[in-house]
């Protein structure tokens, strides 16, 4: 995956968590993953198509992400329900949608489709172009999340 | 501006659902009806008066821009104010949302102030 689509998701991230949650990520330093097994207990992914083509999953801790959900909504949320899932599988569609606006701005135009989210320790996240993906990791004072993004435009035309 | 009007809000993710009708409650808006995707919608637009639609783009069924030009193509309720909501604030899906007649379109995310910088200037034009 070239790395020039690695600052749109990072940007996309740090947008959508501080208007949506109120939160201020610190972004650690990105990193080839090898494999399939989820950095998280909680991910959702959402493949994209066009001029770049592969998925985005946001995998989150479970600490983090209940703290997100719940300054998101404005209620203590306290393990990861159906109404997180679903908080998660938006999360990721507006982190998509916010990367992919800043990627049109560089010639891209690529769609999205609606997210899916999975959970519980140890699942795994296979992107649909397989082969390794590049993680983004974040640090929050709640625990961690992990942007896990494979995209490729050597096949597509811009 | 009345606050009393009828808000559909159209999103097949429940929480964005909530989070939208946390910010108009925000700003003054309580009369709140949901949708979880475009073919419930129409329904209600079809059955109850509603006031002003707020729409996501992206959902299974029948999306925002389907509910868009199904509400535009009915007689009865093609007046309808009908903002779209999206993550996907790509040029040519606003092209077709403004062709479709769309009255306005806000990219998620969004705070209480902008959303209700562009009810009111949907509502100021009824």
């Amino acid at each position: 995956m070239d790395v020039k689509f690695i600052n749109p998701f990072l940007e996309g991230t740090m947008n959508v968590l501080k208007m949506m949650a109120m939160i201020e990520p610190t972004v650690g330093k990105p990193y080839l993953k090898k494999g399939h097994q989820a950095k998280g207990d909680v991910s959702g992914i959402i493949g994209m198509t066009g001029s770049a083509r592969g998925s985005l999953a946001l995998s989150f801790s479970e600490k983090c992400i209940l703290k997100i959900v719940s300054n998101m909504l404005g209620e203590n949320h306290s393990e990861i329900n159906a109404e997180v899932r679903d908080a998660v599988g938006e999360i990721t569609n507006m982190i998509s949608g916010v990367a992919r606006k800043m990627m049109e701005s560089q010639g891209y135009n690529i769609l999205a489709a609606i997210p899916t989210v999975v959970s519980g320790k140890d699942h795994s996240i296979i992107h649909v172009l397989g082969g390794a993906s590049i993680i983004i990791p974040f640090e929050t004072k709640d625990g961690p999340f992990f942007v896990d993004v494979c995209l490729d435009d050597s096949t597509q035309e811009k | 501006m009345d606050k009393q009007i009828k808000v559909l809000v159209v999103d097949d993710f429940a929480t964005m659902r909530k989070v939208i009708r946390n910010l108009l409650k925000q700003i003054g808006y309580e009369n709140i009806v949901e949708a979880e995707d475009g073919v419930a919608a129409l329904k209600v637009v079809k059955s109850q008066k509603v006031d002003l639609v707020i729409s996501d783009w992206n959902m299974p069924n029948m999306t925002g821009l389907e509910l868009l030009k199904a509400v535009r193509a009915d007689g009865e309720v093609k007046l309808t104010p009908f903002l779209m909501v999206t993550a996907e604030a790509l040029q040519d899906n606003v092209v077709a949302a403004v062709k479709a007649g769309v009255s306005n379109y806000i990219v998620k995310p969004f705070t209480a102030e902008t959303l209700n910088e562009k009810i009111s200037k949907i509502m100021d034009k009824m």
